[in-house]
């Protein structure tokens, strides 16, 4: 950094890098900023008085358990689709490759509208015999641990496909050549040099996850104390004026999203080659 | 036999890269497959370990039908053009990668781990990282890791392909001394002639997907079958109709029995050898020969000349089945 400052970056510089500053904090850092100072008003107070109603503490429970569960299937999953995708020839690959963009490019409340289509316990396409067999999907934690994987479906694949592919296949050959199986191939070869994408993609769904919203309204039925997750808690508490309460929660779930990257960013090694700023 | 190939065809889309292939690899020695890129001879390969399915045929290696084992089953070490080092893992945990996955006891790992440093010259590497490593260390790592799990067989692709000219030579020489050392059945791919001249005890000239001709670095020096191992081998030139090794010829400054009358055109000394062109009747010859010969015949451009291949030179006719018992025509 020292002798980056010596070397005087010329004029064109210096005002492209105002703009990516200024156009970044006024679109992201700024705002958010904003939520933290709201939250924090009156001190701890209202971080303390949302912690203090049950049904809150409820919902920021259900939030995590919903998140930790669906970024679970998605990092399985996710991995597995991306060897798929990479690894091997099939007809309908390239489909297959779309389709997992999609979760991206559909508003999550469409999601949401979908899977109540599909499992809804009345008149869904499946949900009915579900709820025979005892399975309550929609107004229930399934059907929120759903819609939260379809969110965040793309993440992790769209993180592992590009290293996948960059590692190609020669060590996993030599692997094999040396009398690894399948599992151990994958285990002691393929896994460790995607670590730090799998690491990367799991972090950035845990973030989109705790913050799903649209999709989660409408399968959760939002229901204080029972199926209502923290998202829906600071609509709640903004449209019955509980400005505090809403911007504690806003910012303690906001807290956890950014540790998420900022960890992973502190952690993750330079790979790009350059040093950051 | 050690690896027994039949009738093997592979195929990629349209491209053939077999045509029902089929060759024997003696045990115990060091065989090198030789061709031009694309001409099939890595994808043998890769067939023989399992790495590439092949449409058709069978292996055998050692006498077991390996054609429908997958690669973890056939025992065989196999060595990559670009290293295919375990980046993540440190020199010596690559070469113990084998015995690992076979559950050996770690006692055991550890000195036939260190047994395989020595012999590849990495003791003290054994704690690095392959990037550490430059590309002749990282390939000698990858043979090591190759023979730590004592393949029947061991199949090296263009092993020294990435590597620049001189780590080229010495690992070339010191791959010969390995194998008197170790013995195992070795195959590598090879496209440079010299390479496989050098190092093999047997060729197997590979082009278009068929077996060209299979013989020692002599028998395909001396006798080669067809004008592409003639040409593939070594240098040559046209001579009537037939092709010889521009060092077979023999220079006249007299008529002589069989020889073909010419004019020399041009006439350059590199090093010890000097090049000779003979223009003919009907194309130009060209002829190397040593310094001291040249100055014994007393010979400079426009000097008329007479050239015809010495007795038992190579010759193989110049194009297609074209009959071949006359050496000479005019």
């Amino acid at each position: 950094m020292a002798d980056r400052s010596r070397r005087r970056p010329p004029l064109g510089r210096w005002a492209l890098r105002l703009v990516v500053v200024a156009y970044l904090g006024l679109l992201v850092a700024w705002p958010v900023g904003l939520v933290a100072r709201n939250a924090l008003d009156g001190g701890l107070a209202n971080i303390r008085d949302i912690l203090e109603e049950p049904d809150t503490v409820h919902a920021l429970r259900l939030t995590a358990g919903v998140a930790l569960t669906s970024v679970a299937i998605n990092t399985v999953f996710g991995v597995g689709i991306s060897l798929l995708l990479v690894r091997h020839r099939f007809p309908g690959r390239r489909l297959l490759s779309a389709l997992v963009d999609l979760p991206l490019s559909v508003s999550p409340v469409v999601v949401g509208l979908a899977l109540v289509l599909v499992y809804g316990g009345r008149d869904g396409w499946l949900g009915p015999t579900l709820e025979d067999l005892g399975l309550q999907v929609i107004f229930a934690p399934p059907g929120m641990v759903m819609a939260t994987t379809f969110v965040a479906l793309p993440l992790v694949v769209r993180e592992v496909v590009p290293v996948l592919e960059e590692i190609g296949t020669e060590q996993e050959e030599a692997a094999h050549s040396l009398g690894a199986g399948a599992w151990a191939t994958f285990r002691r070869i393929t896994l460790p040099s995607i670590r730090w994408a799998v690491v990367y993609g799991v972090a950035l769904s845990l973030a989109r996850a705790l913050g799903e919203f649209g999709a989660v309204k409408i399968v959760s039925g939002n229901v204080a104390g029972r199926t209502r997750t923290a998202t829906l808690v600071v609509e709640e508490k903004y449209l019955n004026f509980d400005q505090g309460g809403a911007y504690a929660t806003a910012f303690l779930l906001t807290l956890v999203a950014v540790a998420c990257i900022a960890v992973v960013t502190l952690v993750r090694p330079d790979q790009s080659g350059g040093r950051s700023p | 036999m050690s690896i027994e190939v039949r009738h093997v065809s592979k195929r990629f889309g349209d491209f053939v890269a077999l045509d029902d292939v089929s060759v024997s690899i003696p045990t115990g020695q060091l065989t090198a497959l030789l061709g031009p890129s694309g001409g099939g001879k890595s994808t043998l390969l890769r067939v023989v370990a399992g790495l590439e399915q092949a449409d058709s045929g069978t292996v055998e290696i050692e006498g077991v039908d390996a054609t429908h084992l997958r690669p973890q089953e056939r025992n065989v070490g196999f060595v990559f053009q670009h290293y295919a080092a375990f980046k993540h893992l440190t020199v010596a945990r690559n070469i113990a990668f084998g015995l690992e996955v076979r559950r050996r006891p770690k006692a055991e790992v550890r000195r036939r781990v260190q047994e395989l440093l020595e012999l590849v010259h990495l003791e003290q590497f054994a704690d690095r990282l392959p990037s550490q490593l430059s590309g002749g260390q990282r390939q000698r790592m990858a043979l090591a890791r190759a023979l730590a799990v004592e393949p029947r067989v061991l199949l090296l692709d263009e092993p020294f392909g990435a590597l620049d000219a001189k780590v080229r030579k010495e690992l070339r020489d010191w791959l010969r001394r390995l194998h008197e050392e170790v013995h195992v059945t070795t195959v590598f791919v090879t496209h440079d002639q010299e390479e496989a001249l050098e190092v093999a005890d047997e060729i197997v000239v590979i082009d278009a997907g068929r077996v060209r001709q299979v013989g020692t670095p002599d028998e395909l020096y001396d006798s080669p079958a067809d004008d592409f191992v003639m040409r593939f081998l070594g240098p040559v030139t046209q001579l009537g109709g037939d092709l010889v090794r521009p060092h077979d010829i023999e220079l006249h400054t007299s008529p002589v029995e069989g020889a073909t009358a010419g004019t020399i055109s041009r006439l350059v000394r590199v090093g010890f050898e000097v090049r000779i062109d003979v223009t003919t009747a009907d194309q130009v010859v060209l002829v190397t020969a040593t310094r001291p010969q040249v100055q014994a015949l007393g010979v400079e451009v426009g000097t008329p000349v007479w050239v015809r291949p010495v007795a038992g030179a190579a010759t193989v006719p110049a194009a297609g089945p074209a009959p071949d018992d006359d050496l000479v025509t005019a």
